[in-house]
């Protein structure tokens, strides 16, 4: 277990997450992409911190920080998703053009 | 030296946008449902400030500057507010702005006082124009480019949402046109704004500091014009004029009157005192094509009015005709074109406003404001058809009103300046009094005369809020007709610095 | 006998500005419309006592052996700085021996107008507005006089247009009064406008707008001096001055072309006719060419100009007065040409022979109390028998006797016949054309006296005998003594005004800047030749229309072009609504709306469409923002590649 493979792991899991954004429309799966990305940032975050760091807990420190954002994040977009939902709208991105100027 | 703290007299002055600020924040309190209580505090404030402007002008002979003085100002402070870029809150009074503040103040109690009957959503109304007026008095009174320039923007605000929500006919398309241009003006304002900050070297926006600097001829030779033809389409300079006419008519008619007959001079008083003042060299270099572009003005407008049909539509390209004189008389670059322009300024704010005011009265009895619709109304409503005669009257530069002395001295100025091109557009400029009589009898013709129509019985004539707005706006032009040194004893002092300027 | 220096009168001659003045406001603003009747006194009273104090400015005026121009009072109005090293126009009282005269004959007719007007308007709606008006009238017309300079000249001047402008409009309820007063209106502002020119260049080369120093001899040295060079012609400035004041004079004064407004203005009310559009306003023009004569004598050019104009407006007029049938209109027409007579007698005067001045100033004296009288006989008959057309009058001479006789003073005054007042101030005119050697001019006026005595004649007749062609409208006629008192009074001075008045106005009605005039050579024969031409033509109307007279329609094609007026204004109307309207009026509204607000609205829709190309990258959709980014991303790290 080295550095470079842990940046590559998270390359591949930030094209993964890329790739799965480019190519859906529904917005879950939109949102699950947005979570790898950030995914592959906190690994990168844990990697340096653990290999290169003086001090590694600072790199925790981010990647709790970065928890905590995106699980509230999550709620809040999770919440709007099955507000619309309710609404019987498609959850197609695409489609979603109710608030267009 | 000038003090840099708020002097009572500065205090004053600056009440004079601070009372329709407070305003607002009264009428905000208010509750929308209690309509009169709106007017009357808009009438009070209104009156206030025409109180305040009156008691100016009284004490202004005391506190006039020795002649020659560096800053030709009374009540003058120049607060430090920004240090960079460098921007103080430069107030102070003269003569012409005394006289334009008196020509505010006055139109602002009649415009409340002819739109005593507006119900719906009047708490919005009343709001706006304060906005309007505290915009246009602190245009007035500052004397740093840069509070100047925000004031004149604040104007443009509640114009747009006047005539947006309150207008008549095309009154989006209208609103819109009006904004876009006059904000297409004020970029190029700011741009020759900037320009002065920059090319004097001083970093400052003070008018008088920057006064004493000679810019550099090649500066003043782009600058003059993007600062004069700013300032001109709000003085609707032709080809930059049309916004006046759609503007003007489909806004409502306090709002017609306080944009033609004040808003407008906004323009004229700053292409005097901000584009001639600062760049004499430009404006002798520039000045012969604003001298055709003012003369067209002059005759176009005219002949075009000859052609409407709407009532407003004529008023506003009468305004575009007379306003045109405003810019020739400046053309002339030597005392009495200036100072006819400025005259003009004020006989036409006065006389715009009461044919507005008159217009909007036939129009909120009779429902059109097509002359070929209307016919007789000097039988049902004497009162407002003397007054329509009158402001007809002074419009086509009778002697004894308002209108005369302007022209008088901006054509006496204008033709004693050499080139035959002056000559020339002078004539054309005199001829075009014919056209205004064409056209401004036609109208009177058309609406007051003849016999009194079926459809008209049981018209009521002007009620008392009307008729005070009549004659309080009559009583100025006739007094001006009758006894111009009143007014000329006002600004004459201060012209003198702009013209040695002029010559500089 | 009181020295001009010291008199009482003078001093006090603003009275004579500020009492009519006054009666205005007062009716105007407070009388007029809840007791007409006494707004009819107060203007009545003002009048009177204006006309008083303007007698006894003449009465000590004219006691001076050789009265000389003196400024009786004036007030600052405006100062111009900076012009011409400032100048300051005031309102001023600037007398001279014509402004005396003109003074006195404004004020005594105007108060016997208003007194006859009280009975020709009674039980008018507008009443009381006629007596706030017509006091206005006085007003200007008198600070038109007394005015010591051309700046203050102008502003009475529009004062007194816009007074004709209001009374010839009085009943606005009628279209034709309405067209009418516009007309008047445009046509003599279009000729203002020039004057307000010429006033502004003069102003401008001479630095001064007072009459003294505007025809001082310096001054027409110093116009003539500097040469106005345009487009290849030149001409002195004198000269164009000259012509651009004078053009003032031909609109007000309605010489040819712009004679059309005159008779049109018949449509005011009879004592506005009687007063303003015969004996006192349109002479304005004729007074305004004598102030300012040594200028124009010294330019040559205006003189020209009135002289032509003067003789063909005479006789022009005289022929379509002869085939007239309103009664208003045959006078309109004898007042275009008596006023043509006027003008021509100024024109053939010179500074050295000042005959044809002080003939001109004469007969303005004369023809105001003959004409304005034979207007106000005019509107009895009018009333009389409910009609203004001669055609349905007739047999009136026993009905209305006061009327009638007056009217015949009036007719054999304005004919020319001896010893009435007519015949001496024409004679003047007559030979002073003859004696300046003009014999063309005489020639002209002759046939116009011919003319003159030939259509009054027929007036008369018309008018008064025969049998009755009214068909019983006129079975009320009678004279009212409000209206038949000023009219006897008038007759007084239009019979007599002649006999007295000649010599002292061939002596003391002279040009500024000359005290003495030498008697000129003066033909005998003229005033036989002027009698018998004047008998000759009413001869012949006795003949045609003396005995019994059966109206028909003018069947001859001369008489018809005469009868409409050889089509000028019909002239006018298509050319002046031609010009404006169709030729620069209409394309310039086009140009506005289509060419200036099109190009606008053209650019808002540029800007518009490219808003809305920029708006499908700006759609919302994080997806395509993504891809958008990795493309870019992409191309920048090729770019980077290439530029290694």
């Amino acid at each position: 277990m080295n550095l470079t493979a842990c940046l590559v792991l998270a390359a591949l899991v930030f094209a993964c997450g890329v790739f799965g954004m480019l190519r859906n429309r529904h917005i879950i799966n939109i949102l699950i992409s947005i979570e790898l990305m950030l995914n592959a940032v906190m690994i990168n975050f844990i990697a340096f911190a653990h290999f290169r760091a003086a001090d590694p807990t600072a790199g925790s420190v981010f990647v709790i920080f970065i928890i905590a954002l995106t699980s509230a994040e999550m709620a809040v977009a999770l919440a709007v998703v099955i507000a619309l939902y309710r609404q019987r709208h498609p959850l197609d991105v695409e489609r979603m053009k109710r608030l267009h100027g | 030296m000038i003090p840099t703290t708020l002097t009572p007299g500065a205090l004053l002055l600056s009440l004079t946008w601070g009372i329709p600020t407070l305003t607002i924040v009264a009428l905000a309190l208010l509750p929308a449902a209690r309509t009169r209580l709106i007017r009357w505090v808009s009438l009070g404030s209104a009156l206030l400030n025409l109180a305040l402007v009156a008691g100016l002008i009284a004490a202004w002979p005391a506190h006039r500057p020795p002649l020659g003085a560096e800053v030709p100002l009374a009540f003058a402070a120049r607060i430090p507010w920004f240090d960079q870029p460098h921007i103080t809150y430069f107030v102070g009074v003269d003569g012409i702005s005394l006289l334009m503040m008196l020509l505010a103040a006055l139109i602002a109690v009649c415009g409340v006082l002819v739109s005593w009957r507006v119900e719906a959503r009047a708490k919005e109304f009343f709001i706006y124009m304060q906005v309007l007026l505290a915009g246009v008095f602190g245009c007035f009174i500052s004397f740093d480019l840069f509070t100047f320039f925000l004031f004149n923007e604040v104007t443009l605000i509640p114009t747009y949402l006047l005539i947006g929500i309150f207008g008549t006919g095309r009154k989006e398309y209208c609103a819109m046109k009006l904004n876009l241009m006059l904000f297409a003006g004020s970029a190029l304002v700011l741009v020759g704004l900037l320009g002065l900050y920059y090319a004097s070297g001083l970093h400052t926006f003070d008018l008088y500091a920057l006064a004493k600097v000679r810019f550099p001829a090649d500066f003043q030779h782009w600058a003059f014009p993007a600062l004069f033809l700013g300032f001109g389409v709000l003085g609707a300079l032709f080809p930059f004029h049309t916004w006046s006419p759609d503007g003007h008519s489909s806004a409502p008619t306090a709002i017609s009157m306080f944009l033609a007959g004040v808003h407008m001079k906004l323009g004229g008083y700053g292409c005097l005192r901000v584009a001639m003042f600062l760049l004499p060299e430009g404006a002798r270099e520039w000045m012969n094509v604003f001298l055709v572009l003012a003369t067209i003005n002059i005759i176009y407008g005219a002949f075009i009015a000859v052609k409407q049909t709407d009532l407003k539509y004529i008023n506003a390209y009468s305004s575009v005709s007379h306003c045109g004189l405003v810019l020739f008389g400046y053309a002339a670059l030597n005392f009495l074109g200036v100072r006819g322009a400025v005259l003009q300024m004020f006989s036409h704010g006065l006389l715009t406003a009461l044919i507005f005011a008159v217009i909007g009265m036939i129009y909120s009895r009779t429902h059109t404001r097509q002359i070929g619709e209307l016919g007789g109304l000097m039988t049902r409503l004497p009162f407002i058809g003397v007054a329509f005669t009158l402001a007809a009257l002074a419009g086509l530069g009778l002697p004894g009103l308002s209108g005369f002395v302007a022209e008088l001295n901006v054509f006496l100025g204008a033709f004693a300046r050499t080139p035959v091109l002056n000559k020339v557009c002078t004539v054309i400029a005199i001829l075009s009094i014919v056209v205004t009589a064409v056209y401004l009898l036609r109208t009177i013709n058309k609406v007051l005369h003849g016999p009194a129509q079926a459809k008209d019985e049981g018209l009521k004539d002007a009620d008392l809020a009307e008729r005070a707005a009549i004659v309080i706006l009559l009583a100025g032009v006739i007094v001006m007709g009758v006894w111009p040194r009143a007014v000329t004893a006002l600004i004459d002092g201060s012209i003198e610095p702009i013209v040695e300027q002029l010559a500089r | 006998m009181a020295d001009p220096a010291t008199s009482w009168a003078i001093a006090h001659s603003w009275l004579t500005l500020a009492l009519p003045l006054a009666a205005f406001l007062v009716n105007g603003l407070a009388l007029g419309r809840r007791a007409p009747r006494a707004a009819a006194a107060v203007a009545v009273l003002a009048n009177f006592a204006a006309a008083v104090v303007a007698l006894l400015v003449a009465r000590d005026y004219f006691a001076a052996a050789h009265p000389a121009p003196l400024l009786a009072w004036s007030f600052p109005w405006l100062e111009l700085p900076h012009f011409a090293g400032g100048l300051m126009l005031g309102i001023g009282c600037w007398l001279d021996p014509i402004a005396v005269m003109m003074l006195v004959l404004i004020t005594v007719i105007s108060t016997l107008v208003h007194l006859y007007a009280a009975g020709y308007l009674r039980g008018d709606p507008g009443f009381g507005r006629f007596f706030a008006l017509l006091p206005f009238f006085a007003f200007a017309m008198t600070g038109l006089v007394i005015a010591p300079d051309l700046v203050q000249l102008y502003i009475f001047w529009e004062l007194v247009g816009l007074a004709s402008y209001l009374l010839i409009g009085f009943w606005y309820t009628k279209p034709a009064a309405v067209e009418a007063s516009k007309k008047a209106f445009i046509i003599t502002r279009f000729a203002d406008a020039f004057f307000l020119i010429g006033i502004v260049l003069v102003a401008t080369a001479l630095g001064t707008v007072q009459f003294a120093a505007v025809n001082a001899p310096a001054a027409g040295a110093a116009l003539a001096a500097s040469p106005v060079v345009f487009g290849g012609h030149s001409c002195s400035l004198l000269a164009l001055a000259a012509v651009l004041l004078f053009a003032g004079a031909w609109g007000k004064s309605a010489m040819f072309p712009l004679h059309v407004w005159l008779p049109d203005a018949m449509e005011g009310p009879t004592p506005v006719s009687s007063i303003i559009h015969s004996a006192t306003m349109v002479v304005a023009g004729v007074y305004l060419t004598a102030r300012l004569f040594p200028l124009f004598a010294a330019a040559g050019s205006a003189l020209f100009l009135a002289e032509t104009l003067g003789a063909f407006t005479a006789l022009f007029a005289a022929v379509m007065a002869c085939v007239q049938t309103d009664i208003k209109r045959v006078l309109a027409y004898s007042t275009l040409s008596q006023l043509g007579f006027m003008m021509f007698a100024l024109g053939v005067a010179d500074p050295a022979a000042p005959a044809g001045y002080t003939a001109s100033m004469f007969h303005v004296f004369t023809h105001a109390f003959f004409k304005s009288m034979l207007f106000l006989c005019a509107g009895i008959l009018i009333h009389a028998a409910h009609t203004n057309d001669l055609l349905g009058m007739g047999g009136l001479r026993r009905k209305l006797p006061v009327t009638h006789a007056a009217t015949l003073i009036g007719c054999l005054a304005l004919a020319g016949i001896w010893p009435l007042s007519g015949f001496f101030s024409k004679d003047a005119i007559l030979a002073s054309a003859w004696t300046a050697g003009r014999p063309w001019i005489f020639a002209v006026g002759l046939a116009t006296s011919l003319l003159t005595a030939f259509y009054m004649a027929r007036f008369y007749l018309l008018a008064f005998h025969g049998a009755s062609r009214a068909a019983g409208r006129d079975a009320h006629a009678h004279e009212d003594l409000l209206m038949a008192l000023p009219v006897a009074l008038l007759a007084v001075p239009s019979a007599a005004a002649g006999w007295f008045a000649e010599k002292y106005f061939a002596q003391h009605m002279l040009p500024p800047g000359l005290h003495t005039a030498e008697h000129a050579a003066h033909a005998p024969w003229v005033p036989w030749l002027a009698l018998g031409a004047a008998v000759a033509g009413i001869l012949y109307a006795a003949w045609r229309y003396g005995r019994g007279f059966i109206p028909s329609a003018p069947k001859n094609p001369a008489v018809r072009l005469a009868w409409n007026r050889f089509y000028v204004d019909e002239l006018w109307q298509v050319f002046a609504h031609w010009l404006m309207f169709t030729l620069v009026a209409a394309p310039a509204k086009w140009f506005d709306s289509v060419v200036i607000d099109g190009s606008l609205d053209a650019s808002a829709w540029v800007m518009q469409k490219l808003g809305a190309a920029q708006r499908a990258w700006q759609n919302g959709l994080v997806q395509r923002y993504l891809a958008a980014m990795l493309v870019g991303l992409l191309a920048l790290w090729l770019l980077g590649g290439l530029a290694k």
